[in-house]
């Protein structure tokens, strides 16, 4: 079972149909309990750094996913939800994030346009199971702030757009992604395939 | 770098679809979620659905197509026409949409862009502006409810307060091209793209592959709009990104 976490932040529907049509059970929710459970998660988003955490820390679920990530099951950020890993954001103010994995999310600042839209195309930076047996190609991006992880390892796939953009980014058990896997063609479902694979190995342990 | 766009439009009317040449004369060209899978299939970067439905019933429809559509595809898809409030954008980014349309709304009552911007965020508010050369003004005057009306207002000001009020991108419909199959209107779509700093879906004209060459090399559009062309298989999705991929465009 992979929990889709639920804190009122965007479309969950198109997520957990993906993870569904994957072979994999998928439930949206935001009980504690049942994020706990799960063998996976998800952690979407669309919107402003500062409203999902806040909303994080209403629901109380802020905690939760800290102890989901400390728990060393397999947890995936899409999009905000993978900047909402990071120490902090410098969107619309400075916001705390999650601090799951060291590193700042910065706005996009040069004379190009804002946001970042459209499909561009990955380069595998370090070795991950999350692109085994993949070719980098083209996924759909859309934001206007990008994250700067500290620790060059955790960056796993970068695009480009004016500078080296981070696309995907793991530690661990914990995992980013800042495209739309959900809405990335075959290899966008091929990547959460690959993250589905993760939690159903790791469910076997 | 990012690559440019091919996007299908799918004109839906009480869960059908239709197209209009030059916004007339409807025809029927089958169920839009069968539609949406064959061309996400194709290599489509995205989809657009105009709800053309003057019903309350035909609208709770479209939510369904919408529902539907989301769980069969896996590209992202904009729904536009008759949407006039924040909930009614609610409703459709909760039942599946990535993106909402806003045309004739927008122009009526300009906060609707900011309102929905400020909630949704800006990546999911798409301005439409349908636009005529106004030879009197020597520019492109900005028309609403489907191209029927004219507003007094010119298209390149419009452009540039939509961004300002938080649009996240612009899709842009020359009246002039539109059912034309010529091409599409490169000085209108190369004036509104040098005019703004998001992202602009150029759309009316497409007759064949070599017009989404011009519209991405000289129009400086960063998408590509058509639909009979596509729905009556005049060419294909894959033709056009071809023909694209050969003159040099980075395409998916």
């Amino acid at each position: 079972m992979i929990a889709i976490i639920d804190y009122g932040m965007g479309n969950l529907h198109s997520v957990s149909k993906a993870v569904e049509r994957l072979g994999a059970e998928a439930v949206v929710t935001s009980s504690p309990a049942e994020i706990l459970a799960a063998d996976g998660a998800i952690l979407p988003g669309v919107g402003a750094f500062g409203d999902a955490m806040a909303n994080l820390r209403e629901t109380g679920l802020e905690s939760v996913v800290k102890e989901y990530a400390a728990s060393g099951k397999p947890l995936l950020g899409i999009c905000l939800g993978m900047q909402l890993l990071f120490d902090e954001s410098e969107e619309h103010g400075q916001h705390a994030g999650l601090s799951l994995l060291p590193g700042k999310v910065v706005r996009f600042q040069g004379d190009y346009k804002v946001p970042h839209m459209g499909w561009n195309e990955l380069s595998f930076t370090h070795d991950s199971p999350i692109f085994q047996e993949l070719a980098p190609g083209h996924v759909y991006f859309v934001h206007s702030y990008h994250a700067l992880p500290q620790r060059k390892e955790d960056l796993l796939a970068t695009t480009d757009y004016y500078q080296p953009v981070t696309a995907i980014v793991g530690r661990g058990s914990v995992y980013g992604m800042q495209f739309h896997p959900e809405k990335s063609g075959e290899l966008g479902m091929a990547l959460l395939g690959n993250f589905v694979k993760l939690v159903e190995s790791k469910a076997k342990d | 770098m990012l690559a440019k766009r091919i996007i299908p439009c799918l004109d839906v009317k009480d869960g059908r679809v239709v197209k209009g040449v030059n916004f007339v004369n409807l025809r029927d060209a089958g169920d839009p979620v069968e539609l949406a899978a064959i061309y996400d299939k194709e290599g489509a970067d995205e989809l657009v659905f105009l709800d053309i439905s003057a019903s309350v019933e035909g609208r709770a429809t479209m939510i369904e197509v919408v529902r539907r559509t989301a769980g069969e595809i896996t590209i992202p898809f904009t729904v536009g026409g008759g949407i006039s409030s924040t909930d009614d954008m609610k409703r459709l980014l909760r039942a599946g949409a990535d993106k909402i349309g806003i045309n004739t709304a927008a122009i009526r009552n300009p906060d609707l862009i900011s309102d929905g911007s400020k909630t949704f965020g800006a990546q999911c508010i798409v301005v439409a502006i349908d636009a005529k050369y106004n030879a009197e003004w020597g520019e492109w005057e900005v028309y609403t409810h489907g191209g029927r009306n004219p507003t007094g207002i010119r298209a390149l000001e419009w452009a540039k307060d939509a961004e300002r009020r938080g649009a996240g991108e612009l899709l842009l419909t020359s009246m002039d091209a539109d059912g034309t199959k010529d091409g599409f209107d490169l000085p209108l779509t190369a004036a509104v793209s040098g005019s703004v700093g998001i992202p602009v879906i150029a759309s009316g004209g497409a007759g064949n592959a070599a017009h989404f060459v011009d519209v991405f090399s000289q129009g400086k559009a960063d998408a590509g709009l058509a639909a009979s062309i596509f729905h009556y298989k005049e060419v294909s999705v894959r033709e056009v990104k071809d023909a694209l991929r050969a003159q040099g465009v980075n395409v998916r």
